[in-house]
This record gives structure tokens, C-alpha cells and sequence, in this order.
């Protein structure tokens, strides 16, 4: 499947949200603002494994444990030659003020406007709340879905699924 | 820095003490094994500090309590050196004398306090200082992250009950190893 290379232009309101995009699924490329000033691309990172994070919103207790704990993991990720990306609805100057006070050591990516486009195209918005799901998606190096998994919004889904899609992707193994 | 290799965690271990490896109190045979991830800096894990200990003495020698490593470093800043001081106390021989030391003083674990307090409890608190600035016991404090994330700790502090996470929160601890379902 060849990946849509102008996702958030090409992103339709028909798309639909109610399943998160399936192992095997081609990844969608998005281009996103990290900061007031960045921005980054997806398709920027191929040729490596890609770990996206949805989570629902900066600040929130359970998220700020999650992206505390990936923050943690970053060696191990960048070990196993992985990228991470958080994603919110939040916007880029909220990103860095979140970012800065957590001092996170990676990028979290403003899906602000149009608001959730790339979290539709994943199929991980939630039209009621007008946030992400808390949502993985583990992206291989030719910008395929390897692994995605949907945590209830109040659960932080920790690290052990990401860990396990990336060394299934070190060994060239399929999903479980 | 001679330090006895330790064994890495068994997969299938990763949830409940291990002998030769992990630091415990109380049997390791106990019939019941309580294993905490903690971060000496977390309040969290400081209120979950006399809970632990009030359980212990409660339950005696039908107990193995084992303590892991899990500091949220960027969030915490000395929580990385309290976690490798406890450590290196432990290579004197007084692992949790030092553990309690810093939960008892978790304002205070800048490494000035550390050496305080190793120096309070009779250590070589030079060594102690040279060990962390070495990073000896870097790699072990890791080991026991990567354990924690690989079995299911998402924060701190995360209890495990017989092998199972507990998801309550400690006050409950005691309740469930009495009356156990």
C-alpha cells in the first residue's frame, strides 16, 4: 500500500474514527508543528521504526505519567533505533510549556488545526470529546503500521507493547 | 569497582523477588511476596513508605518485601543518585538502612545529603560518593527500570502481590494480604 504523502489536505470527513488503523495498514503521513516554529513530517523518518503516541490532552495526570515514563524509555526506544512522537489536540505553544516543565526529550506534535485531522486519519479521535484516544502506533521503517493498540482513555498503556513491536522489528518478526 | 555480577531478571520473574539478586526482607520463601518499583524522590512512594512498613511488621516472617528501582529521572533530579546510593550502600552491606534513610528524607537526597547519611550510618561515605560519581551502579538501577516497564510499571509506586500488579492503591495492601480472594 503506498503511503498518502499529503494526509492532511487529502484528510476526508468520511474517514472512519471508530477503529484505530490495523497492523499491516500503511501509515499515514502527516506534517505536524512540534513548536511554534517546527515542524515535522512523518514521512521524514522512514527507514527507521516510528513510535506514535496519542494521548488525550498535556497536563492531564494519567497522560503526564505516560509521557513521563516514554521520556524514561527514550534510550530504550532510540536502542531498538526507534523514534517517538507524542501527539495531542493541544497546540504547539502549549506542547512547549508541557514539554519544558516535564522536560520531555522528544517531540510532541500539535494535531490542532484542523483540530484531530491526523488522529482521524488514524482513526483514534474522539468526536465526544474532541480529543485522541490513548492510542499506539508502532510504524515501521517502510512507513507501515507494524502494531497499534487503543488503551482506555483513563489507563496509561506504559511501555511493554511498544518494546515488544520493536524488538519484533529488530528480529524481523511478525506481530503476535 | 569490584561488584559481584548479578544475574539479570528472568522474564518470567519479572514480577516477583528474585534470590541472589534482588534486595528483600523476610523469607524468600515467604507465602507471601510483596515487590515495590520506587523512586526515593516520588511523594507517592513516600506516603506508600510507613504503609510498607506498618505491613511488614504486621506480617512478619510470612513476608519477602523487594524493593526495584524506578526513578522518573527528568521529573525528579536526585532521584537517579538516592536510587545508586541505596545501591552502594547495599555493596556495604546496609541497602535498606540507606532505603529508609532517604524515604525518611526525601527533601534532602542532593549528594551531600547522601554522603550525610551513609557517613550517619557508619559506612565508607567516600566510597560510597566514589561509586556514584563512577556510575557503578548505574546499569543495575537500569536493569531494574527495564524490568519494571517490561512488566507492566507505567509509575510509582507500583506494587506487586504474589507476582500480580496490585491495582489499588498501598492502603488497600494490607486488606488483600489478609484476606486474600
Amino acid at each position: 500500500m503506498k503511503a498518502n504523502t499529503e494526509a492532511i489536505r487529502l484528510s476526508s470527513p468520511n474517514v472512519p474514527v471508530s477503529t484505530a488503523l490495523p497492523a499491516g495498514t500503511s501509515a499515514p503521513d502527516f506534517a505536524l508543528r512540534s513548536t511554534p516554529d517546527q515542524t515535522v513530517r512523518l514521512s521524514e523518518f522512514r527507514g527507521r521504526p516510528v513510535v506514535l503516541a496519542f494521548y488525550p490532552a498535556d497536563w492531564s495526570p494519567v497522560c503526564g505519567d505516560q509521557m513521563a515514563l516514554y521520556n524514561e524509555m527514550l534510550s530504550e526506544f532510540q536502542n531498538l533505533g526507534a523514534e517517538l512522537l507524542g501527539i495531542s489536540v493541544d497546540g504547539a505553544w502549549c506542547h512547549t510549556a508541557f514539554s519544558r516543565d516535564r522536560k520531555l526529550h522528544f517531540p510532541l506534535l500539535a494535531d490542532f488545526e484542523p483540530k484531530g485531522a491526523v488522529a482521524r486519519l488514524y482513526g483514534v479521535y474522539r468526536e465526544a470529546d474532541g480529543t485522541t484516544e490513548r492510542a499506539l502506533f508502532v510504524v515501521n521503517a517502510a512507513g507501515a503500521i507494524h502494531w497499534s493498540y487503543v488503551s482506555p482513555v483513563g489507563v496509561n498503556p506504559g511501555a511493554d507493547g511498544i518494546l515488544s513491536a520493536l524488538e519484533e522489528l529488530q528480529n524481523n518478526l511478525e506481530p503476535k | 569497582m569490584n561488584r559481584e555480577p548479578r544475574s539479570s531478571i528472568p522474564r518470567s520473574k519479572l514480577t516477583l523477588p528474585v534470590a541472589n539478586r534482588d534486595h528483600i526482607e523476610g523469607p524468600i520463601d515467604a507465602p507471601v511476596a510483596l515487590l515495590e518499583y520506587g523512586d526515593y524522590e516520588c511523594p507517592a512512594c513516600g506516603q506508600a513508605y510507613p504503609i510498607v512498613k506498618a505491613i511488614q511488621k504486621r506480617m512478619g516472617n510470612r513476608l519477602c518485601f523487594a524493593f526495584r528501582n524506578f526513578p522518573l529521572t527528568n521529573m525528579h533530579p536526585f532521584a537517579e543518585h538516592a536510587a545508586e546510593a541505596a545501591e552502594a550502600a547495599g555493596a556495604q552491606g546496609r541497602f535498606w538502612e540507606m532505603h529508609d534513610r532517604l524515604f525518611e528524607n526525601q527533601n534532602a537526597l542532593a549528594d551531600e545529603s547522601l554522603a550525610q547519611y551513609a557517613a550517619g550510618l557508619g559506612l565508607d561515605a567516600r566510597r560510597l560518593i566514589k561509586e556514584i560519581q563512577a556510575g557503578a551502579y548505574i546499569e543495575r538501577v537500569r536493569e531494574d527500570f527495564r524490568s519494571g516497564a517490561r512488566g507492566g510499571v507505567n509509575g510509582t509506586p507500583t506494587f506487586f502481590l504474589n507476582g500480580v500488579r496490585f491495582e489499588d492503591g498501598p492502603d488497600a495492601l494490607l486488606a488483600a494480604i489478609l484476606n486474600p480472594d
